[in-house]
């Protein structure tokens, strides 16, 4: 690693447990342009938090307008929005639905949990000074702000409304009003991949170089197990979004027929293209996400991991298999009949490694020490709205049902409950858990639980009534709901039903909107006058929690010995510092 | 990357030199293949004028990544990498062409649209 930076004066393997260390990565060095050419990986990993959460919060508002226009039949705020911008009402809920889509997807989801917090923990946890190539990671990071750039820029100049998809035909009908942030939005996405790919391969390189000789690979964190599978994928399967979308910009400014029929081209190909890299990407979301609650869950029952090398493997399993079950998103796309049998199988075993998962969660916990703070409470919820997205997928794997339930909000409640209440309720669980270890500062406790309970309560009321709604054959994407589901021959009582189940998910959605303010003002405090964080509020045992909080500029002046992150204990409470201090000479040794 | 934490599994920095006689052989034997390609687009193979064209190109990137890409004398695990990597561009491809060889029939049975010819015909005229 290459840096001009002094190693800080003080050792902090050497400091009590109640001191911090003068230097840390956050003071190390001063001003904007410190931050905006710093190669330390902790920094970077703040600067996509900060930009994740922006990206989150826009996504959250198209959210909450698109809930609003939900919430009665008829033109609302998507009529007041397309007046201002000179678009049909219509029109503008496509935009809304594509753009949240597409932010939360490409600019929040992906990067989330891998850039933001794998960046700033991986290198900490393997006992390492940085990643194995800093520049590269902020070659990275700067790919990701082009990128969103790029799709601000195409809400600027004009829009897209094909679905976070891009699916053609309509990505190539040139005829359409609000066609032309399509080239921006794409070319944006393919940014972002080069991000996602240059994100994936540092940190395979980091875990195969920087681990130290004792750390073995079934002694590293599951954290690190789940960013490896995750990397694999990301550099397996964003190219082919890459090209995917090259194509798709080459077919529009070249005229070639590559998925135009009427140039010879084929839609389906398309689908095929996107989904072999969107399947997998699905559990590049998913994958980090198990590894931050394999974390949490261990660390709050004050009990060793349970059948570690199964969740390990079950993580490679979910990257392996995940690749073999895009066409289960083709099922009514005209996809062959030999295929569908084929990924309708294949889609069933990727329920095993998911389910080994959350039974040796469960098991970890069975007759724990069960301590009940705010990133165990995330935890606990991951494993209940992923569960339920889990086996409600069932029923779209198979192909007999999901021929009634395909594009129905069955689905829309699916993915949410799989991708958002997954991978937010875990970011979010991360985010408490090494909170005080990223800024020194812990976040109050009651104020996170109340947070927690409106997003937890929030998130269930916006989402399972649109199981319901599915179910009974609500379509998703209408605007103009009521009147095209009467036109469809929908009788009053089913309105009536979908008319309730939109109104207590629009105001679930704004029970979670307050949930998400509320723990936006806790983090804010804590950061401005916050109590300082001990070394391990936790009493948890991966590397990370061995340095002082916030880490130094290197982490470790001189380089730990790996240890069982999962043998708690060797760190014993001690109420004068509110966290864990080392209780044995030797605690931490195998 | 910070010396004192270069892992066992890291190999040796000095990179491989690799013979000029070598490099120009792969080179000069990539120039036969490339007319060997040519040669076998003049001839109609039937249903193998694809997996032919495919099989030259198969080893033509293998001679690159063998000895151009130095893989030849690389750590196994890049080795595997590269075919794992294969398996998968092999994968996706082969389900396409599963795909596409079901229904291809059918839209070429049809034919275009009504509208679209209709659009086409008033484009010619």
């Amino acid at each position: 690693m290459t840096t001009t930076h002094t190693p800080p004066p003080t050792t902090p393997d050497a400091l009590p447990a109640t001191e911090h260390a003068p230097h840390n990565y956050l003071n190390e060095t001063r001003g904007i342009w410190s931050w905006m050419t710093t190669l330390d990986h902790k920094r970077i990993g703040v600067m996509y938090l900060f930009g994740v959460v922006g990206a989150f919060f826009l996504g959250g508002v198209m959210a909450l307008l698109l809930r609003t226009e939900l919430i009665s039949e008829g033109p609302g705020v998507a009529k007041t929005i397309g007046d201002a911008i000179g678009e049909g009402w219509e029109d503008t809920y496509n935009q809304m639905f594509t753009l949240h889509g597409a932010l939360m997807v490409f600019l929040f989801i992906i990067p989330a949990i891998p850039a933001a917090m794998g960046n700033f923990v991986l290198p900490v946890m393997l006992g390492a000074k940085d990643v194995a190539f800093p520049r590269l990671n902020l070659f990275s990071f700067y790919l990701w702000c082009i990128g969103a750039f790029l799709f601000i820029v195409a809400i600027l100049y004009g829009g897209l409304d094909t679905g976070w998809t891009f699916y053609t035909p309509y990505s190539i009908d040139e005829s359409h009003s609000v066609f032309k942030g399509m080239i921006p939005a794409t070319f944006g996405a393919f940014i972002l991949g080069f991000s996602s790919i240059l994100t994936g391969m540092n940190f395979i390189a980091s875990i195969h170089m920087l681990r130290p000789k004792a750390m073995g690979w079934f002694k590293m964190p599951l954290f690190l197990w789940a960013l490896y599978a995750t990397a694999i994928i990301q550099i397996l399967a964003t190219p082919v979004l890459a090209i995917t979308l090259l194509l798709l910009i080459a077919e529009r400014a070249g005229d070639i027929g590559i998925f135009d029929p009427s140039k010879g081209g084929d839609p389906i190909l398309y689908q095929h293209f996107f989904w072999f890299y969107s399947h997998p990407a699905v559990y590049i979301m998913i994958l980090p996400a198990m590894g931050v609650v394999s974390e949490v869950i261990s660390a709050f029952s004050r009990k060793h991991i349970f059948g570690y090398h199964f969740i390990a493997m079950s993580s490679l399993a979910i990257a392996l298999l995940g690749f073999l079950v895009w066409g289960h998103h083709m099922f009514t796309s005209g996809q062959s009949v030999t295929l569908n049998a084929i990924f309708s199988f294949i889609t069933f075993f990727i329920a095993v490694p998911s389910a080994i998962k959350i039974f040796n969660w469960l098991a970890t916990m069975f007759r724990g020490s069960i301590s009940l703070k705010t990133p165990m409470f995330y935890a606990m919820s991951f494993i209940w709205v992923f569960s339920i997205g889990g086996l409600t997928g069932i029923p779209l794997a198979a192909i007999v049902t999901d021929i009634h339930l395909h594009d129905t909000y069955f689905v829309v409640a699916h993915f949410h409950y799989v991708m958002v209440g997954g991978t937010v309720f875990a970011f979010l669980a991360g985010l408490h858990y090494w909170w005080p270890k990223m800024f020194g500062r812990m976040a109050s406790e009651k104020l996170s639980m109340w947070s927690w309970l409106l997003i937890f309560v929030g998130f269930n009321l916006t989402f399972f009534f649109q199981f319901i709604m599915g179910s009974h054959g609500m379509p998703r994407r209408y605007a103009d709901w009521g009147v095209k589901l009467r036109e469809l021959g929908f009788d009053e009582g089913q309105i009536e039903l979908f008319s309730f189940c939109h109104k207590i998910s629009t105001v679930g959605s704004y029970v979670m909107f307050v949930g998400f303010l509320l723990l936006a003002y806790t983090l804010a405090k804590s950061l401005l006058a916050g109590k300082p964080a001990p070394r391990n509020p936790w009493g948890a045992n991966s590397l990370e929690w061995h340095c002082s909080s916030p880490p130094p500029h290197e982490n470790f002046a001189t380089q730990p010995e790996p240890n069982d992150p999962y043998n708690f204990t060797g760190w014993k409470y001690d109420s004068d510092i509110d966290g864990f201090a080392a209780c044995d000479p030797k605690p931490l040794e195998h | 990357m910070s010396d004192t934490q270069a892992h066992t599994e890291s190999h040796a920095d000095e990179p491989h030199a690799v013979p000029l006689w070598l490099l120009v052989g792969v080179f000069g034997l990539l120039l036969v293949l490339t007319v060997v390609t040519v040669g076998a687009w003049m001839v109609d193979l039937g249903s193998l004028n694809i997996p032919v064209a495919i099989g030259i190109a198969v080893v033509k990137a293998s001679f690159v990544a063998l000895y151009f890409m130095h893989l030849r004398w690389d750590s196994p695990f890049n080795g595997a990498v590269l075919i794992f990597a294969m398996v998968f561009v092999a994968l996706f491809i082969s389900f396409s062409l599963i795909d596409t060889s079901q229904y291809q029939g059918n839209v070429k049975e049809a034919g275009p649209p009504p509208a679209e010819i209709e659009g086409l015909e008033k484009l010619a005229e």
